[in-house]
């Protein structure tokens, strides 16, 4: 056995844009254990409850994350529904799904382009943002802000996309897939690329189910799982099988990933094709919540979950949400073990780590 | 059209004492722990354990309701990825747990303040509004 020493991963480390610290415990230059810890930007906006009453909780909640602010909002409101029991519109449920599936394929092409300037290769982290802008921009039009849309209230959105916008969204998503297939080939086909991602950071469906793994990063290991099943927004409309991989390394995760930003461009397609063309874009909700509810929402990182709880007052008791990027630390706790300190920067990144949200 | 599945979604309401023999028999039904958390309510304190069945999503929630200082048995044992749950309803809002697998003695949320959510700090749970500070 080799002598054994601590190195710090973090909190400011060139892989990340966000600070969080591990101490990786290596062996020679073998990781044995890593130990993660957070909360050096925790905003405690959970407790923010007591001085926000639920509706404007709602803009609290979507600035959890400039990446998956939608879909905070999104689920926040979903859960609010549920304590209220409204039914929310169905032209609102679509114009949610097409604000989540834009979101997602955001957020995977911003990923995708942080892991490429991960394993060197620069000039393609520029092509995924620049395909990226598009989708922003589509964000834009539509809902005036490229990050932070706060199109969501209680009982549905307060923003309609009209005709002549989504056929623009359309063309673009042609543009984007277009473009999207090249990118797709250097990804899963480039031998420098598959080099530093084959193999590595293997998690297998057993450690991902016990570890409590969500979203691309457990269906990269074989979990077929995906909240948007649960049937929320316009997703029972649209028909979509989750996206799995069985081989559990990084590349896998990379696959899933790619994959998935064709079905969001599939998911797009169907909804556009399908929204009903209605006025009422939400339902009045009336009096003070009571009642509590877990809501579960399929983010671009995994399963985000939503509790609140309320007792007839303006103001909740609670709301809290878990991240996906929580739930998905003891995963990557459990990948770094066995692994070469220098792949540390990049299986990291696989999990897509988003400590904003998880500094909530 | 997608298949959509309308799962079985409960709150089980349980003594402390039962928490890690009803946590074993999720985990032996083959439920993964989806979350964690405290909420202080009524000047006492609401664990939510909430596990998920991945085939057909069913979500159950153990719920204990305890005082404030009573002491709660770590879950890590059983279920391991509870550990950074646990940490933090410790360290946000003061809920004694003992026996975690890996406790980081406040270590875990680089936080100048303690348990800045419990109910030492004023945490409000009555639903009155709190003036802006």
């Amino acid at each position: 056995m080799g002598k054994r020493s601590v190195i710090p991963f973090g909190p400011q480390h060139p892989v990340l844009p966000e600070p969080i610290h591990i101490d990786l415990v290596i062996e020679d230059e073998k990781v044995v254990e890593a130990i993660p810890s957070v909360g050096f930007i925790h905003r405690g906006l959970e407790s923010l409850v007591d001085r926000r009453d639920y509706n404007q909780m709602t803009y609290v909640v979507e600035r959890t994350c400039g990446i998956c602010s939608f879909q905070h909002g999104m689920g926040y409101c979903e859960a609010m529904e549920h304590v209220f029991g409204v039914e929310v519109p169905a032209r609102a449920k679509y114009l949610r799904t097409i604000w989540a599936e834009l979101g997602r394929i955001h957020s995977h092409l911003l990923w995708l382009g942080l892991l490429a300037d991960g394993f060197g290769y620069e000039n393609l982290f520029y092509q995924c943002w620049r395909v990226r802008e598009k989708i922003l921009d589509m964000q834009e039009m539509t809902s005036g802000g490229r990050l932070i849309f706060s199109v969501n209230k209680v009982g549905g959105v307060i923003k309609d996309i009209d005709k002549e916008k989504l056929d623009i969204i359309l063309k673009t998503i042609d543009e984007v897939e277009a473009e999207l297939e090249t990118i797709k080939d250097t990804f899963l086909l480039d031998y420098s690329v598959q080099s530093r991602l084959q193999g590595v950071g293997i998690v297998t469906k057993e450690q991902a189910h016990d570890l409590g793994a969500a979203g691309p990063f457990a269906r990269a290991s074989g979990i077929k799982t995906d909240m948007r099943k649960l049937g929320y927004a316009a997703y029972p409309d649209l028909d979509f099988e989750p996206i799995v991989s069985a081989t559990g390394d990084s590349y896998a995760r990379c696959y899933c990933r790619i994959m998935e930003i064709f079905q969001s461009i599939d998911l797009l397609r169907q909804a556009i094709a399908k929204i009903p063309n209605e006025t009422d874009l939400f339902t009045p909700v009336k009096g003070n919540p009571d009642g509590e509810y877990f809501m579960r929402v399929e983010q671009p990182r995994g399963e985000a979950v939503y509790y609140v709880k309320a007792s007839g007052k303006p103001y909740l008791d609670r709301f809290r949400v878990r991240t996906p990027t929580f739930a998905n630390l003891p995963g990557l706790c459990e990948m770094l073990k066995n692994t070469q300190l220098s792949d540390v920067g990049l299986l990291v990144l696989t999990i897509d780590p988003c400590i904003s949200c998880t500094e909530r | 059209m997608a298949e959509v599945i309308h799962p079985e979604e409960q709150i089980i309401e349980i003594d402390v004492d039962q928490l890690l023999t009803k946590a074993m028999e999720l985990k032996k039904a083959g439920f993964r722990l989806s979350q964690a958390c405290a909420a202080f309510v009524n000047e006492k304190f609401e664990l939510s354990y909430s596990f998920a069945e991945d085939k057909t999503y069913q979500y159950t929630t153990l719920r204990v309701v305890i005082d404030t200082d009573t002491e709660v048995p770590s879950i890590t044992d059983i279920v391991p990825p509870a550990v950074f749950y646990e940490n933090e309803m410790k360290e946000l809002f003061g809920v004694k747990i003992k026996m975690i697998s890996l406790d980081y003695e406040n270590r875990f949320y680089r936080i100048e303040e303690e348990t800045p959510f419990g109910p030492k700090n004023g945490a409000d749970a009555s639903g009155e509004k709190k003036e802006e500070a």
